[in-house]
């Protein structure tokens, strides 16, 4: 059994490997292969879940050590995986919704002539983010951490020749290097406490270090997981990086980049729980981040980044989960795992209307398309209404329960939380409920693209169609079987442990208010663009819409503080280098230079000039002797 | 008694007086290297005498190389034999160390000088002269450069095959050279090895007037230095009633065994010691090439045939760094805290001034001759670092060293044009596009110069400066270290010069040699690298060799 774990690694890695060298042989057949390759990982992990199960709920865990990866001295960090009930989630979602997410793109990208190369990056994303979730120690994390950087840049920039695809990606990398140097801090300060970097000792003796250390590391930890979750305030890339082609919004959204922050702190929980001060604060940026995301969702015209919003707002939800301790890293991770399906299910069925729509992205122009695409469209629906947590449906019980536990947390804090989740939830239903309105309702607004071509709606091939349906079910169901008998809470106990907090406020009252904060998001959406018929060009809006629709300012924000500030240091820096640095070296050299020309002439060819300089140096040499002597 | 008896009786009358000389008592086979390099070059003498002038090269050749070969084998078999470590002692009355560093030394010497000879007896670069192949030595010595009896030499074809006997002769005196254990023995032994190497610089078949000018230079300032030794040597023997290195030392440690009446004015007085001792270490840095005792050098460098310069380059310096060691270790130790000051700043001085002047070098070989100088500076470093590891780490460097030096100097004689070697470094300018491996290989070279990791270099540079570091002297390291970064500017520069410059239209080609100058640079490549890669054993085997014997 351990050793699978290592091939459901190696898997999409060997893909990734075969499909970047293969050459052009490959181009016809290499979206299968990989595509075989991704689903041969979810199979082998589907072994492994299966196993698993058949064994008590304290001896699920597997570790095994591959290799002694860098043995030097007292350093010492080996490549091994610990595959528990947390990592096995992880790696069923991954390896689930990366295959549907492989096969969509089989059709999606079918007339792209780089195809071949797409799927060896979407392998590689697959294995760097399996790597990441299954390593047993911080630093092997990192190595999956980076690789799903390199990934996610090589995918959100793969229509190269488009300018804003290029700087989008490049905008993400360079967002997630902030992150990444959270995390390399951290992985460097638990080294200096622990001495190692294996989860077994670090995460079992946490309590031995003190509480400011690891205060410090769980700030960093929070640093690194707001670059990869796009948290406040480091989520400016996740609008962008819609530039990439939808199958990757859904990859990057759903089941993977943006939950590796989720991950690591919930991994990380010891850590967290034994530093205060560093949970408030990840409450705060979970809290933050998901009305910042849902009131950006409501303004954008763009369906990828009216989603895009939500998935900011989604994760913060579960950041604001994981924060909360034990009471909630077990529904973090079911919220995670529901929102893998709908999120997937949404952006692919985003794909599919553009791809009816000659890739026209304005939801202005859309307009009444359910009776184009039917299966997209009631796809999509079920996705909505998991999203807005309608009852029954998977949102409804892993929202639910967050807000619950967001009360749970007692005190002034609480109400604040648990207000502010409800808040969330408001404007979630409004801003979903539009995104509907706006595709599959009300009359045709179809414009003409580029060439003058007018867009002629039709239901998408199968290959994307069938991925949009399995994750359908997901939406409707998996909330629903994770809740009964808290099957998903009793999982994943063993691992994160597990708390039942003392809500102010009974559960049923939270989901009394939740369903009227939803019903009135819906409502107002519909007042505002159900009854009234919708411009083709979006009207100027109010201060907030305006701000909104630039994404609350964020870019500004970053520009002015954080890009004028960067240009006037580096030259400021190359000031000094250029003055003093470079004056001094130069000025060096140039001394030496005129020092050996002068010095040079002493050799000037006369044997008796050289022996003057012998003799006199014979005198210099015994005075000195003498003189030492006589000091 | 019978007649023949009482003959007898009378002869030896005188030797019953009470002055009686004992025979003195010589170990042979412990002088076997000595001895069998030194027989070698009479019997090279006899060859020159007696075989015709075709075949004396090939058997010159031979000779030189089997007695190198064996006196190798004979240094090997006495440090296998012990002689290197627990059967250490004096030999010869006291005149001749047998101990490890003077074993490592001569091993070095040994395998150095053969290497050289495979330069010396090249006779592929130089264009065939009337159909017969030439070497890089003069046609006829003796002749006028450019008279009419030179001509008729090189029409004849002759050439001077008495280098080889010349060479061995430097050698046998170079290999007595570190291991002298009297003032005396060393004195001779620096005019056995010097005086060939006066007339060896002298006999370049190119540019005959540089040469015999560097000859005359050298030999002029190498009279002269000999003289301020020799006086030392008498002003020891004033300080001490003896020349033995132990006897000395004795003295200066307090210990005064024999009282000649004839001295007594002047044994135990200090100033003879501190004078005497400060000119007889002139003597030894005038050979090493340290400042201010090393004008000769870039002269010298330069007019003596390439060969000759490689090989002086390489085993001079080894052997007057062994005497200077012994000297410093053996006879001065108790003088420490007198000499450690003088030396750290002719240490500080030679490092400088050879990196500082290199730098507006424009020739090839006198930029390696003051990269020479600086390198004397670094291990004149470890010198001063007063403890076995300066000891050890000395030895290493100048193995090291040495090898690096001779392949330098080999790649040198390749590069040439119409006027022989072309030296002028704006003509190196792109060789490494025209001839890329050899400028590799003097690249590797360079680098190794430079103390660049990976290459021999580096570790010799390490281990002298770890050894001064820790004996105190880390000004000297700073100073060291500040000195190869001037250093390795000028070696870098003759990289990009040959890499990265557009070769000249007229430039020089590379000649291509027989297979002994190609093994020689193929040995120093796979010396520098293998010294650099794996420097343990090497470091182990001249930290076991680091004990002199007293």
């Amino acid at each position: 059994m351990e050793n699978l774990i290592g091939l459901l690694v190696l898997a999409p890695l060997l893909g990734a490997g075969v499909l970047l060298c293969g050459g052009r042989r490959l181009d016809r057949s290499g979206p299968w292969l990989g595509t075989l390759l991704a689903a041969v990982s979810f199979a082998l992990g589907v072994v492994l879940f299966a196993d698993m199960l058949g064994k008590g709920g304290e001896e699920r865990a597997l570790d095994v050590t591959v290799f002694q990866w860098v043995p030097v001295g007292g350093f010492r960090a080996d490549v091994g995986f610990h595959l528990d009930q947390l990592s096995m989630t992880f790696v069923l979602l991954i390896t689930g919704v990366g295959s549907l997410i492989h096969l969509y793109s089989v059709g999606y990208m079918a007339h792209d002539e780089r195809k071949r190369r797409f799927f060896g990056y979407l392998n590689l994303f697959l294995a760097a983010m399996l790597l990441l979730v299954l390593a047993d120690n911080y630093l092997l994390l990192y190595v999956g951490w980076e690789g799903v950087g390199l990934a996610s840049y090589l995918l959100i920039g793969f229509w190269q020749h488009k300018p804003s695809a290029a700087t989008a990606a490049k905008k993400a990398f360079l967002v997630n290097r902030v992150g990444d140097m959270g995390l390399s801090i951290a992985i460097m300060l638990l080294f200096t406490t622990f001495g190692t970097f294996a989860f077994d000792p670090v995460l079992t003796r946490a309590t031995d270090a003190g509480e400011g250390k690891l205060t410090a590391v769980a700030l960093m930890l929070l640093l690194a997981a707001c670059g990869k979750s796009a948290q406040v305030p480091l989520q400016s890339w996740l609008g962008d990086a819609m530039e990439g082609p939808t199958p990757v919004s859904a990859l990057i959204h759903a089941a993977t980049m943006v939950t590796a922050g989720v991950y690591l702190i919930t991994r990380s929980g010891a850590v967290f729980d034994a530093a205060p001060d560093a949970q408030t604060a990840v409450v705060t940026v979970g809290a933050v981040t998901l009305l910042f995301g849902a009131i950006v969702g409501c303004a954008k015209d763009d369906i990828k980044k009216a989603l895009a919003g939500s998935t900011m707002s989604q994760i913060g939800y579960m950041i604001l989960a994981a924060g909360l301790g034990p009471i909630g890293y077990v529904f973090a991770i079911m919220h995670l795992v529901t929102h893998g399906f709908f999120k997937a299910g949404l952006f692919l069925g985003a794909g599919s209307v553009m791809h009816g729509m000659n890739d026209e992205v304005d939801m202005r122009r859309y307009g009444g398309l359910r009776t184009y695409m039917p299966v997209t469209f009631v796809t999509f629906g079920l996705g909505y209404l998991a999203i807005i947590g309608f009852p029954g449906l998977s949102g409804f019980f892993s929202k639910d329960k967050i807000i619950e536990a967001a009360f749970a947390k007692g005190g002034t804090e609480g109400w604040i939380l648990g207000g502010a989740a409800l808040l969330g939830a408001a404007i979630t239903a409004y801003y979903m409920t539009r995104v509907m309105l706006l595709t599959f309702f009300g009359e045709k607004r179809w414009q003409p693209d580029a060439e003058g071509e007018m867009p002629h709606p039709h239901e998408s091939p199968r290959t994307m169609t069938v991925p949009m349906i399995v994750l359908a079910f997901g939406s409707v169901f998996a909330g629903g079987l994770f809740s009964i008998n808290d099957t998903f809470l009793k999982w994943l106990e063993p691992v994160t442990g597990h708390e039942e907090g003392h809500s102010p406020v009974s559960a049923l009252t939270v989901t009394a208010a939740t369903m009227v904060v939803l019903v009135i998001g819906v409502a107002i959406a519909w007042a505002q663009y159900g009854r009234r018929p919708v411009p083709v060009t979006a009207p100027r809006g109010s201060l907030l819409t305006r701000a909104a629709r630039r994404d609350l300012l964020q870019d500004d924000f970053n520009h002015v503080v954080l890009v004028r500030g960067g240009e006037h240091l580096t030259r400021s820096l190359v000031y000094v280098d250029h003055s003093l640095v470079d004056g001094v070296v130069n000025g060096t050299a140039a001394s030496v230079g005129g020092l050996s020309g002068r010095m040079r002439k002493l050799q000037n060819g006369y044997a008796r000039s050289y022996a003057v300089s012998m003799f006199g140096g014979a005198a210099v040499l015994i005075a000195a002797t003498l003189l030492m002597r006589a000091v | 008694m019978s007649h023949a008896a009482s003959v007898h009786s009378l002869w030896t009358m005188s030797a019953d007086a009470p002055q009686k000389i004992p025979a003195p008592h010589i170990e042979y086979a412990q002088l076997s290297p000595t001895l069998i390099v030194l027989g070698a070059a009479v019997l090279g003498i006899l060859v020159e005498a007696f075989l015709p002038r075709r075949t004396r090269h090939p058997v010159q050749l031979l000779l030189t190389c089997v007695a190198l070969a064996a006196a190798f084998a004979a240094v090997v078999a006495l440090a296998a034999g012990g002689y290197g470590t627990g059967k250490a002692h004096a030999a010869a009355m006291g005149a001749v160390a047998v101990d490890g560093p003077a074993l490592f030394l001569q091993g070095t010497i040994l395998l150095v000088s053969l290497v050289a000879v495979f330069t010396f007896a090249e006779r592929r670069l130089d264009p065939a002269a009337h159909g017969r192949p030439v070497d890089s030595f003069a046609a006829q010595g003796a002749a006028v450069p450019g008279g009419r009896a030179e001509q008729d030499a090189v029409r004849a074809g002759f050439t001077t095959t008495e280098v080889f006997p010349l060479l061995l002769f430097a050698v046998g005196g170079m290999l007595v050279f570190p291991a002298a254990d009297d003032l005396l023995t060393l004195f001779v032994a620096l005019e056995v090895f010097s005086l060939p190497l006066y007339v060896l610089c002298a006999l370049a078949r190119r540019k005959r007037l540089l040469s015999q000018e560097s000859a005359v230079k050298y030999f002029l300032l190498g009279a002269f230095s000999s003289a301020f030794l020799l006086f030392g040597v008498a002003l020891l023997y004033g300080y001490a009633g003896t020349v033995t290195y132990s006897g000395i030392a004795d003295v200066v440690n307090g210990n005064v065994r024999m009282l000649d009446p004839a001295l007594a004015a002047t044994t135990g007085n200090d100033a003879l010691l501190l004078i005497g001792g400060a000119l007889v270490l002139m003597g030894l840095l005038f050979k090493v090439g340290a400042v201010p005792f090393h004008m000769w050098t870039p002269d010298v460098y330069q007019g003596a045939p390439t060969p000759v310069t490689g090989f002086m380059a390489a085993a001079t310096k080894v052997a007057g760094f062994g005497a200077l060691l012994r000297l410093l270790y053996v006879v001065l130790p108790g003088l420490r805290w007198d000499w450690r000051p003088v030396m750290w700043g002719v240490a500080i001085v030679t490092m400088l001034v050879g990196a500082i002047v290199a730098v507006t070098q424009t020739d090839v070989k006198r930029l390696l001759a003051y990269s020479s100088i600086a390198h004397a500076g670094f291990i004149l470093a470890g010198v001063v670092a007063t403890s076995p590891d300066g000891v050890s780490s000395v030895l290493f460097y100048l193995g090291a060293y040495s090898f690096v030096t001779l392949g330098a100097f080999s790649v040198v004689t390749l590069v040439r044009d119409a006027g022989g070697e072309a030296t002028h470094l704006s003509k190196w300018a792109g060789l490494g596009r025209r001839s890329p491996l050899t400028a590799a290989t003097f690249a590797v070279f360079l680098l190794a110069f430079a103390g660049i990791p990976l290459t021999s270099g580096f570790a010799g540079k390490f281990a002298v400066f770890k050894a001064a570091a820790q004996g105190g002297a880390g000004p000297l390291v700073i100073v060291g270290v500040v000195s190869s970064a001037i250093a390795a500017f000028f070696y870098v520069r003759v990289i990009v010069l040959m890499f990265f410059s557009e070769p000249k239209e007229d430039g020089p080609t590379v000649a291509v040699p027989s297979p002994l100058t190609s093994s020689a640079i193929a040995i120093g490549v796979a010396v520098t690298l293998a010294l650099g890669v794996a420097p343990q054993y090497f470091l182990d085997l001249a930290g076991r060799a680091g004990v002199f014997v007293r």
